[in-house]
């Protein structure tokens, strides 16, 4: 059993890693990567909506009629971002005015309906807590990684500790929307270089 | 009447949902291979995109306004959003199938389309009239049309074209989506 757990978290921190390996959810990625601490908020609640409503999903998978499947994991999933948005809004309030409407849209980041729809809804719930945690992080990761090479290139900063001298002139334009998308395209074929070997 | 032009242009061009908002992007690089599949998803976003519009604000404004339960937002505009999705589906359906036929697969996914649910909740946010936010749900869903046939019309080019092995595919996609996103760019600072 802890076998099984163990390679469930795994996948999804490499073999899987999303948004690299499932181009899933890519609207948050591209949105609120432009710093690091953005990229890891957005994360971690993101994982907190994944691990939980994978976790329901699976207990209620004998229950829910398959009918109305996806209507029940959008509730579901509703809820918990419910939850997610008023604890942020009560605990880090800086940081839930910098995510703003992305926050509420974690309702449609097609990877917590994905992982529902795909893993949770077909295995144990110790397996679908394992998967959830697993994606969650590979894609807290992923979202810190992009808003560090971000962060760095655009602004000279990482976490707001300058990196580079005085002289650095940033590169404004990898902050702005265009630089989102060539540097995700970029670092996705850096990923599928290092895979192929 | 000029407020709503500027409101339209601004919505289209200036702050596109695709390329300046970032929402709806896996639509857009799920559908765009060809351009075909791109001009049905842009019909059925710019169809559900106003009705969705309309009644959430209708929802927001008259429901959950007077009832002081905001908090509530995110769950009801969903569920209204899903099951606008399989009205509107049902109703074409039986009414219309040459239209049907034409959106297809398209519509059911739309639910999970963030384009939907994010320019209901910007309507809200920016305390749109109710005839603001028609107008923005238009010009925002003409936006998100614009930008996919525009991506598919250079995508089908790029996919003829030789590109080395790593960059195939979703990469270089991203790639052209960043220098459309460019020349969108320079409509800023426009209105």
């Amino acid at each position: 059993m802890a076998q099984s757990m163990v390679k469930e978290f795994t996948k999804g921190l490499w073999a899987e890693i999303p948004p690299f390996r499932l181009v899933l959810g890519l609207c948050p990625v591209l949105a609120v990567t432009k710093s690091v601490e953005n990229g890891i908020g957005m994360g971690i609640a993101t994982t907190f909506v994944l691990v939980c409503s994978n976790f329901l999903v699976s207990l209620l998978r004998n229950i829910i009629p398959t009918k109305v499947r996806i209507a029940c994991f959008i509730v579901i999933i509703a809820t918990f971002v419910t939850v997610v948005e008023l604890l942020m809004q009560a605990y880090t309030y800086p940081l839930f005015l910098k995510l703003g409407i992305f926050i509420p849209l974690i309702v449609v980041n097609c990877i917590v309906l994905g992982r529902a729809e795909a893993f949770a809804f077909k295995n144990a719930p110790h397996l679908a807590i394992a998967d959830g945690l697993g994606m969650g992080i590979g894609f807290t990761l992923s979202m810190g990684a992009l808003g560090a090479v971000r962060e760095c290139l655009g602004n000279g900063t990482i976490l707001g500790n300058t990196v580079f001298g005085p002289d650095f002139q940033p590169f404004t334009f990898m902050v702005e929307a265009p630089g989102a998308f060539v540097c995700l395209g970029l670092m996705l074929c850096l990923m599928n270089l290092i895979g192929k070997k | 009447m000029g407020d709503y032009v500027v409101l339209a242009i601004s919505c289209i061009f200036v702050n596109n949902i695709l390329l300046a908002q970032f929402l709806g992007n896996c639509p857009f690089l799920g559908t765009s291979k060809k351009m075909e599949t791109a001009t049905g998803m842009a019909m059925a976003v710019v169809f559900v995109l106003v009705m969705a519009g309309m009644i959430t604000w209708i929802t927001d404004n008259y429901l959950l306004k007077p009832l002081n339960i905001e908090f509530l937002r995110t769950v009801s505009f969903i569920l209204v959003i899903a099951s606008l999705v399989q009205f509107v589906e049902m109703f074409l359906k039986k009414s219309m199938p040459a239209l049907y036929a034409g959106l297809g697969i398209f519509l059911p996914l739309i639910t999970t389309n963030c384009a939907v649910m994010g320019v209901c909740l910007i309507n809200i946010n920016e305390e749109y009239t109710f005839v603001q936010a028609i107008v923005a749900s238009l010009a925002y869903a003409i936006g998100f049309g614009l930008a996919l046939v525009l991506f598919a019309g250079i995508r089908e080019r790029v996919n003829v074209a030789r590109v080395p092995q790593p960059l195939q595919d979703t990469s270089i996609g991203l790639v052209t989506a960043g220098m459309i996103a460019l020349s969108f760019f320079a409509f800023k600072g426009m209105v």
